[in-house]
């Protein structure tokens, strides 16, 4: 077999076994600690029997490692049991947010994605004269703020003040497509913020590096012109770090839409997270948190093996 | 004495600032913290530089304890990562062998799921209270200070004077404290003021949400969301925590930049 | 007719950055003037820092990385390119004007495949068709001496090994029928007996085409064998100009003088005594590998002498080191040492063990812990196996300064305030520091500019004579061990396939691998690739 497609598959293995540990790590992150479901629905004042009488309803009483593979079991079957706070089905409830979340994120990405390359691109070019200054100082800054606070900037300023968009993001179905982007625009611009600063700076360190590596100089002392240099020489090897950096970024907006959707009051997979997190509704958090370590954790996956696929070294051994 | 950039000074000054009032809160806040002294929202005035909250309590008072309690959470939770992380980083370095990968490798589970996310899965069984928060923020922070400083050991411990010195016959705590660790600071200090930074906006986001410092006591991502409601009317009070929390992230920022770019840099590798 | 390449009073400067300090004008070269006839080599020479590279890349009015060409002429065909626009430059490089870096490796494309890459400034600046370009690369990998010409072009970078790499690059610069090459250290990289193949192709090239040359290097005997004249060079200005045959055989400078005559230090050899290390049957792998990286490997060294070790890379020179030392326990074999056996694992051996037993590494920059003084580096010995403190511990230091030529002024010194050859000097302190009965020293001058590594290899000696130290001398360069070995031990794919002592081992009949590497070594005399060539026995593995 070629060794590339092994080492692909040996990748994704990885991130598999990864994930089912982190699946333990969640569900004993949960139960090992103290308090437990029962004791959290019915509160302090609960009576011995009460309580007794739901964690048999819930299958507490059952020894842990029986209570885990049934949890796991249910997640591959798409079970994902049911809320203690209200009785309904997870799944039905986070299939129903999580496009809208998909939703924000995708448009997010559609954005932020080709506009970090170009400036990086760009900060690359002029690599120390002011238009590199310029970009590199405005996303320097953008790193130091939590991402409500970008949103709460966005929101007073565009939302209220000038009223170009609207400060909350209330998506109902049947809106058309434009209009329920336009609803969105707010929290799409913060997550664009909030990810573009770091891409853009890991776009433009791959390229310098690539750009000093001495075989750019072979390219400029054969005469070529800059813009041949970079499309010939720089481009085919800029690329795989570039696809990285922008799914290690993709990666990153994960945890940006959870604090973006509280912001903005959207109806997305984060929000109930945080409101379940308040609520200590275990089941809910369990659930959303192996799909947001699942999203994650793929992406990363995505990020390596494009690294391998790409690096000439592996495609065509020796 | 070399010369001190302009921009590290500003850091420093507002850094220091920031961190005065904190320490010096009691003396220098005008109002009581729960204190409700005016209408709500009031603007601007003389007698509430800041003006009034979501109830009419100070927002100048509000803003300093705020501080008080965002920049000790913060800094008790990095000196928890720093610590863990450094000395574990540490030992698995100098150690090696299966102590290095079980540490190393459990450290990867850990960061295979971002920290917020695995934050809240914590929290939704933990009782809510600033031990709980430091202890949580300190250690899941603490994987990222072990990465840092286990690779920096690492390079260190190749290098041929290290060799040098365990061919000499010497001892681990010459070797750690007199060859590595002299050489390993200068990295590891820049480390702090981001770790610093990063376990600020970490609280300031839990609060935001809701699940870390809770009422009465109020850290600025707190005072954010308390105050949040009277953006949609055009009341600007959330944004001014917000500022801060920007301002100290962005100053310590600078510091740390300053010390980064100090630091030597490591010669890698030792010859063929 | 005016020569190809004419340079007038060049001047070459850079803005350098020190760290935490305002940024200054440095000259790099002053008032240096040269000519390249049609045809001809001219050998750049220098040590580093000399602006050997910067002038050879001047003659494509190109400065690396904010070096700034600014006075002088610098005529090509007769027209100045010192100033002249980009459109100009880029009509010129890699069409009259092409370059061969040092390390091929780097300067190769990783994405790409040979061919595109050879023919690239061929097809760019028009000067053929594809079809013509591809016939002619796979010419030129011909007489370049690459296996399979024919399907050569097709494989990538990574796939080939350096001393090919380093060929194809002379295709590429070949290629497009340029007047003139620049060859920038083409063969530093190189094993010794892959460095001679490299040399014989490119001066083999540059006669076929009749191309012109510039042919850049920090080693005299090297470009003695390629270059029709020699510029000699130090710090940026020339310090003599003439033939070839007049610079290595009447130098009129003094520097010129002492190049010529790096490492013909006179050493008699001392006769054989009984030993104060043996190596017996000593067979060792690293961990985690079933290869055996030393073979049954037996040599002795007698107290007070000089064994070498020699060997190219990856013939398990280092790793014996490693295994004396104990950093690499043996998986077999035998190790003697003052009398006492010694345990094959580091951790389990005496104070005295390791005292006596010291070691000196190739990089003096990384064998010393950069924040610790010259006193501590020298003085912690002194502490740790005699107990020396205060005013003691301060007098032994001075002692070991002044016997490394240093005075006691450096003691408060940190290591990057020294030159490389002080550096060094500092780390023999240390070992001598200890009274050893044995110093390792692996490769400790291969880092060094020539006329530096003789004011070591002289102390090395001179330390010898007075301390009675015994030194297993770990080295690549023939002419080092030809400067103060005793003993020599051959070493080749982790055996030792000659050992004896140095008039026995250097002495004919030869075993084919001895042979190879003696006759791989370059002389200091005019027509010696030529000589070599014809009474070589075996191929390098470079092919």
């Amino acid at each position: 077999m070629h060794p590339v497609v092994t080492l692909v598959a040996q990748r994704i293995a990885l991130g598999l076994l990864l994930l089912l540990a982190v699946s333990v790590l969640i569900f004993l992150g949960t139960e090992a600690l103290p308090g437990d479901t029962a004791q959290a629905i019915l509160g302090q004042s609960a009576t011995p029997e009460a309580l007794a009488n739901l964690r048999a309803e819930l299958g507490l009483d059952q020894p842990a490692l029986t209570r885990y593979f049934g949890w796991l079991g249910g997640i591959l079957t798409g079970d994902l049991g049911v809320a203690l706070t209200n009785g309904m089905e997870i799944s039905s409830e986070l299939g129903k947010r999580l496009g809208n979340t998909l939703f924000l994120a995708f448009w997010a990405a559609v954005i932020s994605v080709p506009l970090a390359i170009i400036l990086g691109l760009v900060a690359a070019r002029y690599v120390g004269r002011w238009p590199d200054k310029l970009i590199s100082g405005v996303t320097l800054s953008t790193i130091s703020l939590p991402e409500f606070v970008v949103g709460y900037i966005l929101l007073f300023f565009l939302g209220v003040k000038w009223q170009i968009f609207p400060p909350m993001a209330m998506a109902f179905p049947g809106m058309g497509l434009f209009e329920r982007l336009y609803t969105v625009m707010l929290p799409v611009l913060v997550l664009v913020l909030v990810v573009l600063a770091h891409m853009m700076r890991m776009t433009r360190a791959a390229i310098l590096n690539v750009m000093q590596s001495a075989y750019i100089e072979t390219a400029e002392l054969k005469g070529l012109s800059p813009m041949t240099v970079i499309a010939r020489h720089a481009l085919p090897n800029a690329i795989a770090p570039v696809v990285n950096v922008v799914m290690l970024n993709l990666a990153y907006l994960v945890v940006g839409v959870v604090v973006v959707e509280v912001v903005f009051a959207y109806n997305g997979v984060g929000q109930y997270l945080v409101d379940h997190v308040a609520k200590r509704d275990l089941p809910v958090v369990q659930a959303v948190g192996m799909v947001f370590a699942a999203v994650y954790i793929g992406l990363n996956i995505l990020a390596d093996v494009i690294s391998i696929l790409a690096n000439p070294r592996l495609r065509h051994p020796k | 004495m070399r010369r001190i950039p302009l921009s590290a000074i500003i850091g420093m000054i507002l850094t220091g600032a920031f961190i005065l009032s904190a320490l010096l809160a009691d003396f220098i806040a005008p109002y009581g913290m729960a204190e409700v002294v005016g209408d709500v929202w009031e603007p601007i005035s003389a007698d509430h530089w800041f003006g009034t909250d979501t109830i009419g309590r100070d927002m100048l008072t509000r803003m300093i304890y705020g501080g008080q309690t965002t920049i000790l959470v913060a800094a008790a939770a990095t000196m928890i990562s720093f610590g863990t992380g450094s000395v574990f980083g540490f030992l698995a370095a100098t150690m090696g062998g299966w102590i290095d990968q079980a540490m190393s490798r459990f450290v990867d589970l850990l960061m295979a799921i971002p920290s917020l996310i695995l934050a809240l899965v914590i929290l939704s069984v933990m009782p809510a209270t600033l031990t709980t928060l430091i202890l949580v923020m300190g250690f899941l922070d603490a994987t990222r200070v072990f990465r840092l400083s286990r690779a920096v050991a690492v390079d260190i411990t190749v290098m041929d004077y290290v060799e040098a010195a365990r061919l000499r016959g010497e001892g681990w705590r010459w070797i750690i404290f007199r060859e590595i660790l002299p050489n390993a600071l200068s990295p590891l200090v820049a480390e702090l003021g981001l770790r610093f930074i990063f376990a600020v906006l970490f609280i300031s986001t839990l609060s935001f949400l809701g699940l870390g410092v809770q009422p009465p006591l109020a850290d600025w991502g707190g005072i954010v969301k308390e105050n949040s409601a009277g953006l949609v009317y055009g009341k600007s009070a959330a944004l001014i925590p917000a500022f801060a929390i920007a301002a100290l992230a962005i100053s310590v920022n600078l510091v740390a930049d300053w010390v980064l770019s100090r630091t030597t840099s490591l010669k890698g590798g030792r010859g063929a | 007719m005016p020569n190809l390449l004419e340079i007038k009073n060049l001047r070459i400067e850079a803005t350098s950055y020190p760290p935490g300090e305002p940024p200054c004008e440095v000259v790099l070269v002053d008032d240096v003037s040269v000519s390249v006839e049609k045809g001809r080599v001219l050998g750049l020479i220098g040590e580093s820092g000399a602006g050997k590279s910067t002038i050879g890349l001047s003659a494509m009015a190109f400065g690396r990385g904010g070096v700034r060409l600014t006075g002088g002429q610098i005529l090509l065909g007769g027209r100045d390119i010192r100033g002249a626009s980009a459109t100009a430059l880029r009509s010129l490089r890699g069409r009259e004007v092409t370059y061969v870096a040092q390390s091929a490796a780097a300067a190769f494309n990783p994405a790409k495949r040979l061919m595109e890459q050879v023919i690239e400034t061929s097809l760019h600046h028009g000067v053929m068709s594809r079809p013509e370009a591809e016939a002619r690369a796979v010419e030129l990998f011909r007489k370049l001496g690459l296996p399979n010409p024919e399907t050569f072009g097709t494989r990538y970078p990574h796939q080939v090994s350096g001393g090919q790499l380093q060929r194809a690059m002379t295709a590429m610069a070949l290629c497009p029928k340029p007047d003139l090459v620049i060859f920038d250290e083409p063969t530093t990289a190189l094993d010794v007996t892959t460095q001679i193949d490299v040399l014989v192709a490119i001066k083999a090239a540059i006669r076929d085409t009749g191309v012109a040359a510039l042919y850049i290097t920090h080693d005299l005997a090297v470009v003695a064998q390629v270059a029709d004249d020699i510029l000699v060079l130090r710090g940026g200005k020339k310090v003599e100009y003439g033939t070839t045959d007049q610079i290595i055989n009447t130098p009129q400078q003094p520097y010129t003088q002492a190049l010529v005559s790096v490492r013909s230090i006179d050493h008699v050899e001392k006769s054989d005594a009984p030993a104060v290390l043996s190596v017996a049957n000593v067979t060792a792998r690293y961990k985690g590998t079933s290869f055996d990286v030393l073979k049954n490997v037996t040599v002795d060294l007698p107290p007070g002498q000089t064994l070498a070790v020699v060997g190219e890379s990856g013939s398990g020179k280092s790793t014996l080191a490693r295994v004396i030392t104990g950093l690499l326990p043996a998986a077999n074999g035998r190790i003697t040492f003052a009398g006492r056996q010694l345990s094959p694992d580091l951790a389990s051996r005496s104070k005295d063990d390791l005292r006596e037993l010291q070691m000196i590494y190739q990089m003096a920059d990384t064998a010393m812990n950069p924040r610790q003084t010259v006193g501590t580096i020298i003085g912690r010995p002194l502490e740790f196996y005699f107990g020396l403190k205060g005013e003691a511990k301060r007098k032994r230091i001075q002692d070991l300064l002044e016997q490394i030529e240093m005075g006691a002024g450096f003691i408060d010194r940190y290591p990057a305030e020294l030159s490389g050859g002080q550096k060094q000097r500092v780390c023999i302190a240390r070992a001598l520091a200890a009274k050893p009965k044995l110093i390792i020293c692996d490769e400790v001058t291969s880092a060094l500019d020539p006329l530096v590594a003789d004011g070591i290899l002289k102390l090395l000696l001179d330390l010898q004579a007075r301390e009675g130290v015994a030194y297993l001398f770990i080295t690549h360069d023939l002419a080092t061990v030809r400067a103060i070995a005793d003993r020599i031990a051959v070493m080749y794919r982790g055996q030792v396939v000659r050992y004896g002592s140095k008039t026995d081992v250097l002495t004919p009949p030869f075993d084919d691998y001895t042979d190879l590497l003696l006759s791989s070594v370059p002389e200091m005399k005019l027509g010696w690739l030529e000589d070599v060539l014809k009474t070589r026995k075996m191929e390098s593995a470079g092919n």
